[in-house]
């Protein structure tokens, strides 16, 4: 008998507890281009003790570890790479605080995006959180370990400027809290504290998240997306300068993309905004459409597509399907706004070359201090053909943010290396430090960030 | 290329510059209605080209039949005139590029109804209304190939109706249709009125759908339960183009009970819905276009209309929201109809939106 998936039987009980092949299948890949890698065990613990044990247990026996959320965010983060331990958090979904006049939410890493958003709607109507356009099986947590963003990113910045505490089991089987509740006073503030940033963006090499507390924002009566649309992307970073400048939007993405035809070298750039009475509303529209864009119309350089209420989220998640085979993956560059009309130039460029219909989107964060550009290439997974070919474009990609002067978002291992190789060497050997210092034996993840 | 059918000798003549003098959007005298409209005869500039937002209304106007609207549109084109701006131009001129391939044509040799580029309303056509109708277009990736095209009137763009409509007749045509129900009035606006303006042949027998809903309901009589609801009716820019089809109106709410409420903006005094004046290169277009939905739906309030009933999916996208704000249940015709007959209620439309 296998003595580890037994001891993990004891830990969560057999029902949540698995070494059967085709259960285990399911776990070895994701929705991208990434070779798909078996785990040797998947559990599914309910509490923070549990997973506190499962990490001791594979710390003892020396057995990798991968924590899984929704297993959305592509780019093969949460495929095992070394085989081991998947830990999937989805039982770990208790919504355990939702304090309405601090705006914050303390929430269990398992809970996920369609979760938090109902729950808010049903309970605090007046509240709500910056959603990621992925789909809603998709975890807060998840979603902010990777440093994402939402439709509330304009304003606010990523997912993970918007954290106020943390509980995380380290791979020594310790559980930590950082912020406010580290002192037991409550989960409201992370700061003034010294600075722990070691868990947000490590790419799960060095902890499990096991509970956060998020930033809730206000959520007005009437939300909508207007849509203005332009044909040189020359323009874009000086039009998304001017509408930033008004402060106003809560969320600003820019799309072109090959496929519907109507999208084939325009940019739509769908602005959201909110307001609580038609007054602010239009207000607000004046001040955007009428102030700022109106040259543009006047022009001939820009066209307003007009205004819907009723905020359909998430949205990206709807569109990302056009091409027969229904898969995608994209690369997600941080970049500079100045970049746009190059990201859009060269990831046409690239899409063409190998016969893959062009898809770029643009996501405006924190006052055009940056955009997330994602790059997405469309492939058939029943056609290994046009893996191959995603696959290549999506290595080409990451090149390509580099060569723009970005950064990779959530880089897959051909990402990775990109940027291990350039780090500076001051960093890199910090970060290395710490890694051994936090994780001697290396459980947590490996194959990711394998220079550390 | 096919040329417009336009009398220009009519508007020598004309006493009444109709088209001109009765536009809800720019305030002309006789004089200078006439001088404007033989200007625009002779290929000659006119501030009309520029402030004309594209309503259709002066195509019913013209008490000739004359098409001053086509020609206006001809004038806007020759000139480079275009009443959007060109992004939205471009993006229009794309939009329906047919992508995913050949329709599959399937002869039928019987009745169609043809849901032009509203494939996603095939719920608009259900039940005993439509039975023994066959649906072409119902295939949302397919439907570019049976969209009319008519819109780009709105767009300075009359080259491009005259260079893809043939095709999409053809199209239709291969179906073998023995009639052909037009789901939109801007469908049937382009194979009787433009095609005829024209000389487009069209091989198959166009039918208005609510002239099409008012024989159904005929047959249908005994089912009929009088709705007894105050209903109030906007009229869609397309229905100028076949104004002898707007009648059916008040037939069809005579049939089935509805009291069609009295409104000001109504029949040859309708006011659009404003969709495509909003997006207008023209300062302040955006403004007009809230200004005329705003009056639309303030009228239909002061008529104290608890319905209010389209027949143009764009017209419906664009005031159905500000409709429900006001507690007035928006719908489609062929859905008020199916509440005649019982088939469903005003509560199932509030539920399905
Ligand atoms: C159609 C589509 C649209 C998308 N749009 C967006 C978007 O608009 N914005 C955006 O930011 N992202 C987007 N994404 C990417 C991604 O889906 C989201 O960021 C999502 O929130 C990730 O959450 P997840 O639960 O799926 O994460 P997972 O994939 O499960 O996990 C992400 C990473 O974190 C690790 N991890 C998970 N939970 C824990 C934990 N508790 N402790 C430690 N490590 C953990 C995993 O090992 C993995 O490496 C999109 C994805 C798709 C498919
Ligand atoms: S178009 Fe008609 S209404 Fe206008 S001037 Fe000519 S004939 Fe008269
Ligand atoms: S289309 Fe409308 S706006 Fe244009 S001239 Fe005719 S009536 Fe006036």
């Amino acid at each position: 008998m296998d003595s580890i998936y037994n001891a993990l039987c004891d830990i969560v009980g057999k029902e949540y507890c698995s070494n059967l092949p085709e259960e285990i299948y399911i776990y070895s890949y994701d929705l991208g281009t990434a070779e798909p890698k078996k785990p040797d065990y998947v559990v599914s613990p309910r509490t923070v003790e549990e997973i506190q044990k499962i990490v001791l247990l594979a710390r003892d026996k020396n057995i990798p570890l991968v924590p899984l959320g929704g297993g959305l965010s592509l780019a093969g983060l949460a495929i095992p790479q070394k085989g081991g331990i998947v830990i999937d958090l989805k039982r770990m979904d208790s919504i355990i605080e939702v304090n309405e006049r601090a705006r914050y939410a303390v929430i269990e890493c398992g809970v996920s995006q369609g979760q938090l958003i109902s729950y808010l709607k049903k309970h605090h109507p007046n509240l709500t959180h910056s959603e990621p356009g992925a789909p809603p099986a998709a975890t807060v947590a998840g979603n902010i370990i990777i440093h994402g963003q939402g439709d509330l990113a304009h304003p606010y910045g990523f997912s993970s400027d918007m954290v106020l505490g943390l509980e995380v089991v380290l791979p020594s089987g310790d559980i930590i809290r950082i912020g406010s509740c580290a002192l037991g006073s409550g989960w409201f503030t992370i700061h003034p504290l010294p600075d722990i940033g070691l868990f947000l963006g490590w790419c799960r090499t060095t902890g499990i998240i096991t509970k956060l507390s998020i930033k809730l924002f206000p959520a007005k009566k009437i939300r909508g997306t207007g849509t203005f649309v332009v044909e040189d992307e020359e323009l874009i970073p000086e039009i998304i300068y001017k509408i930033t400048h008004t402060q106003i939007p809560e969320d600003i993405i820019v799309y072109s993309r090959a496929i519907p035809p109507f999208a084939k070298g325009l940019h739509h750039i769908t602005v959201n905004l909110a307001a609580d009475s038609e007054k602010e509303l239009e207000f607000k529209q004046e001040l955007i459409w009428d102030d700022t864009l109106g040259e543009y119309i006047k022009n001939d350089l820009g066209g307003y597509l007009g205004f819907t209420k009723e905020l359909e989220r998430p949205q990206i998640s709807k569109t990302s399907d056009y091409k027969k085979g229904g898969g995608f993956e994209y690369v997600g560059g941080i970049m500079p706004i100045d970049t746009y009309p190059q990201c859009y130039i060269r990831g046409r460029e690239i899409s063409e070359k190998h016969d893959i219909p062009y898809t770029v989107t643009a996501r405006i964060i924190g006052l055009a201090h940056s955009m997330m550009f994602a790059w997405t290439y469309a492939f058939n997974r029943a056609d290994e053909e046009t893996i191959k070919k995603a696959r290549e474009a999506l290595y080409e990609t990451d090149e390509l943010v580099i060569e723009l002067g970005g950064v990779i978002w959530k880089p897959g291992i051909y990402g990775q290396r990109l940027v291990m190789d350039r780090l500076h060497p001051g960093t890199k050997n910090l970060m290395k430090k710490i890694k051994t210092i936090i994780d001697p034996l290396g459980i947590m993840n490996p194959g990711n960030w394998e220079l550390l | 290329m096919f040329e417009l059918k336009f009398n220009q000798d009519l508007c020598y003549h004309c006493n009444t510059q109709a088209c001109l003098t009765k536009c809800k959007f720019m305030d002309i005298d006789n004089a200078t209605a006439k001088n404007e409209i033989l200007k625009i005869v002779r290929g000659e500039d006119s501030f009309v080209l520029h402030e004309c937002v594209t309503c259709y209304a002066c195509e019913e106007y013209c008490p000739y039949g004359n098409h001053p609207f086509y020609l206006i549109v001809e004038r806007q084109e020759a000139l480079g005139i275009t009443p959007q701006p060109l992004p939205l131009v471009k993006r229009a001129i794309n939009i329906s590029i047919p992508f995913r391939g050949e329709p599959e044509i399937n002869e039928i040799n019987g009745p169609v109804i043809n849901l032009g580029a509203f494939s996603q309303l095939k719920n608009k056509i259900q039940g005993k209304l439509f039975d023994g109708l066959s649906i072409i277009s119902s295939d949302e990736r397919k439907m570019f190939h049976y969209f009319c095209q008519l819109m780009y009137l709105h767009y300075g763009k009359i080259s491009l109706i005259k260079e893809r409509l043939p095709n999409v007749i053809s199209t239709i045509t291969k179906h073998k249709p023995a009639e052909v129900i037009c789901f939109h009035d801007e469908c049937y606006g382009a194979y009787t009125s433009f095609c005829n303006a024209y000389g487009i042949s069209v091989p198959f027998r166009p039918v208005h759908l609510f002239e099409y809903l008012f024989s159904r309901l005929i047959k249908l009589r005994d089912l009929i339960k009088p709705i007894n609801i105050k209903v109030a009716y906007q009229r869609p820019c397309s229905s100028r183009l076949c104004p002898d089809k707007h009648l059916y109106v008040n037939r069809i709410f005579e049939l089935i009970g509805a009291v069609l409420v009295k409104r000001q903006f109504s029949d040859e005094n309708a006011l659009c819905c404003g969709l495509t004046i909003q997006g207008q290169k023209k300062e302040g277009s955006r403004k007009r276009a809230l200004e005329i939905q705003r009056k639309n739906i303030e009228d239909i309030e002061m008529a104290g209309a608890e319905v209010c009933v389209f027949n143009c999916p764009a017209c419906f996208d664009t005031l159905s929201i500000k409709l429900k704000e006001r507690n007035i249940i928006p719908t489609f015709m062929s859905d008020l109809c199916r509440i005649s007959i019982g088939e469903i209620s005003f509560n199932d439309i509030k539920m399905s939106g």
